[in-house]
């Protein structure tokens, strides 16, 4: 009987042949990454102290401060500095800050690697599953533990086979793929399970796209969102880190799934999560007028070269709508240099967007574009909870990077192929 | 740790996600002061009526979101021990744990009402509703979950599996 890509990647990281979904094993940790809010700071330096105040491996792990940077106040600003002092302390080479968020940070500097499990302390871990890698987020409680011995236990999960064929027409993103999926599936359809994406609207697309795609596997309650490494991930390797092992694990033909769906990504029409769930999904045609005070293009699901050149198609020789604000923050300091490079900076810049860090704090309502009563903010991020961004009377509607840039130029949430 | 817990319900509806209970925006405060604004965005006065010892009871995929501890730490240092649901979201069921919180999963949740008195037998996976004279089916713990929460959470059993320094 075929194997999943979780049997498979968890069965090699137990130290067995083979594993089926429903096993618990216990699996060796190839890439603890954690971040500055629930880092060192959460239980773990004080634990660590009480315990064994010394990590596992100091190679394997990476520590990122991405939601407080650049700090917002004093009490942001200690958190970063606490997090600094922790991973100098405990020699951690691989320290990042002020660069951008986690999960972008990992996958340009070669930490999520084909085959390997990677676990981060931030729920957008699975973002890594791009990659054919098994990544999942854990709490800090449990990051100490794996800090300590260098495992964790994992129970295998039922993956859901997600097949995407067609291909995705103008104006459309790997965000409003993504969205499409969470629709059917729901927010909480994909609980304890891994979601694996095939086809070939999902072949087609540059790596950029296909992270904005397992970034968001969570936001159905799912443990990884999980892509076959290809030719083009190799690739990326091959321009942003010395990876060079050949271990791309590749689900099996026969493998065994617990559910299989099926979509036409040329069926597909922008779409936007409306408040306060990622699964109350619409076609923007078909929504009512909806206004915006605040449009947001950035954080680990759309802030990528890709997403900023994308909406730059939309908004070049074009100004924002008076009264509202366009913000924009690479998911990088690679991404921003590039972007500046490239002239994609300027183009959204002369339509009055406000180029940001790059940082977490937006998305996650920490700083630098809090809302306030009564707005609502358009957003290429993935996570429209209540309260999230600012007040918990602001609403928050997710749509593509595109869709967003179309939005600022109207004040309104707008189907992007009106500017197309 | 006893194999029934007895307390004053709680109880809130579905899909009780993260940045509800402990919101963005208060996570960089201590965990006492970052409790005071738990699930203020759908009950101003939750941290000031919490009691030692209150179970929260919820509906369907409680926890959904974040990976922040400061959710289930929180609503511990509120003095919350044990948390009923239809079902939870993935993360936030191991960080319960992981601490020692008993999470336990009843289709019948919904059935318990806001200040009900209930007790949740863990050995025989049942919920019994004192004030409404009602039986639920619940959960009970896989063993390699009971040892952990037997132990009071992963710290404890960390300390005993590795020793003191």
């Amino acid at each position: 009987m075929g194997k999943t890509m979780s049997e498979k990647i968890l069965a090699r990281a137990a130290g067995q042949t083979e594993a089926s979904a429903g096993d618990i094993l216990w699996v060796n940790i190839d890439a603890a990454m954690l971040d500055d809010v629930l880092g060192p700071r959460v239980v773990i330096a004080e634990k660590m102290q009480e315990i064994r105040n010394q990590v596992w491996d100091k190679n394997k792990v990476v520590v990122i401060s991405d939601h407080y940077t650049p700090p917002a106040n004093i009490a942001q600003a200690e958190i970063v500095k606490f997090t600094r002092e922790w991973a100098v302390q405990h020699n951690i080479q691989n320290f990042y800050e002020y660069v951008g968020p986690c999960h972008q940070i990992m996958v340009e500097n070669g930490h999520v690697l084909p085959g390997t499990i990677v676990v981060g302390t931030d729920s957008h871990t699975c973002m890594g599953g791009a990659f054919g890698a098994f990544t999942t987020g854990i709490g800090s409680t449990e990051m100490l533990g794996v800090l300590l011995t260098g495992k964790t236990w994992l129970r295998v999960p039922e993956t859901i086979k997600v097949l995407w064929k067609g291909n995705l027409g103008s104006g459309i993103m790997a965000k409003d793929l993504s969205l499409k999926t969470i629709q059917v599936i729901g927010h909480a359809g994909a609980t304890y399970k891994a979601i694996e994406y095939m086809g070939e609207a999902i072949e087609a697309l540059p790596i950029d796209e296909r992270l904005a795609i397992t970034n968001m596997a969570v936001e159905m309650g799912a443990k990884v969102g999980l892509m076959q490494a290809d030719q083009k991930v190799l690739d990326y390797f091959a321009a942003h880190s010395d990876f060079g092992k050949e271990m791309l694990p590749f689900g099996d033909a026969d493998a065994v799934y617990c559910e299989e769906l099926e979509f036409d990504a040329s069926a597909l029409a922008p779409l936007v999560a409306c408040p306060h769930q990622v699964d109350n999904v619409a076609e923007v045609s078909q929504i009512p007028q909806t206004k915006i005070h605040q449009a947001y293009i950035g954080s680990c699901t759309g802030g990528r070269y890709y997403d900023l050149a994308a909406a730059a198609t939309i908004l070049k020789g074009k100004r924002i709508h008076s009264g509202i604000r366009l913000l924009v923050s690479p998911a990088s300091q690679e991404v921003w240099m590039k972007a500046a490079k490239e002239g994609i900076l300027s183009i959204l810049a002369e339509a009055g967007a406000i180029i940001l860090s790059p940082t977490c704090g937006v998305c996650v309502g920490a700083h630098s574009g809090i809302l306030a009563d009564g707005e609502a903010c358009i957003s290429a991020t993935n996570r429209n909870f209540l309260g999230r961004m600012g007040s918990p009377k602001s609403s928050i509607y997710l749509g593509s990077p595109m869709t967003v840039a179309a939005s600022s130029i109207t004040g309104y949430i707008t189907d992007p192929r009106d500017f197309l | 740790m006893e194999h029934t817990i007895k307390g004053r319900a709680l109880k809130y509806g579905d899909n009780i996600n993260t940045d509800i209970i402990s919101p963005p925006q208060y996570m960089e405060l201590s965990i006492a002061e970052a409790a005071k604004h738990a699930m203020k965005a759908i009950d101003p006065n939750f941290s000031s009526k919490v009691c030692i010892g209150d179970i929260l009871v919820a509906g369907a995929n409680f926890g959904s979101g974040s990976s922040r501890e400061t959710s289930p730490l929180t609503l511990q240092h509120l003095g919350i021990t044990a948390i009923v649901a239809r079902f939870f979201a993935r993360i936030f069921y191991r960080n319960a744990i992981n601490l020692g919180i008993v999470a336990i999963e009843c289709p019948d949740a919904d059935r318990i009402q806001d200040l009900d008195v209930i007790e949740i037998d863990l050995a025989k996976g049942e919920i019994h509703n004192l004030t409404s004279k009602q039986t639920y089916r619940c959960s009970k713990l896989p063993p390699h979950i009971m040892e952990l929460v037997n132990t009071g959470g992963l710290v404890p059993y960390l300390k005993e599996q590795l020793g003191n320094k």
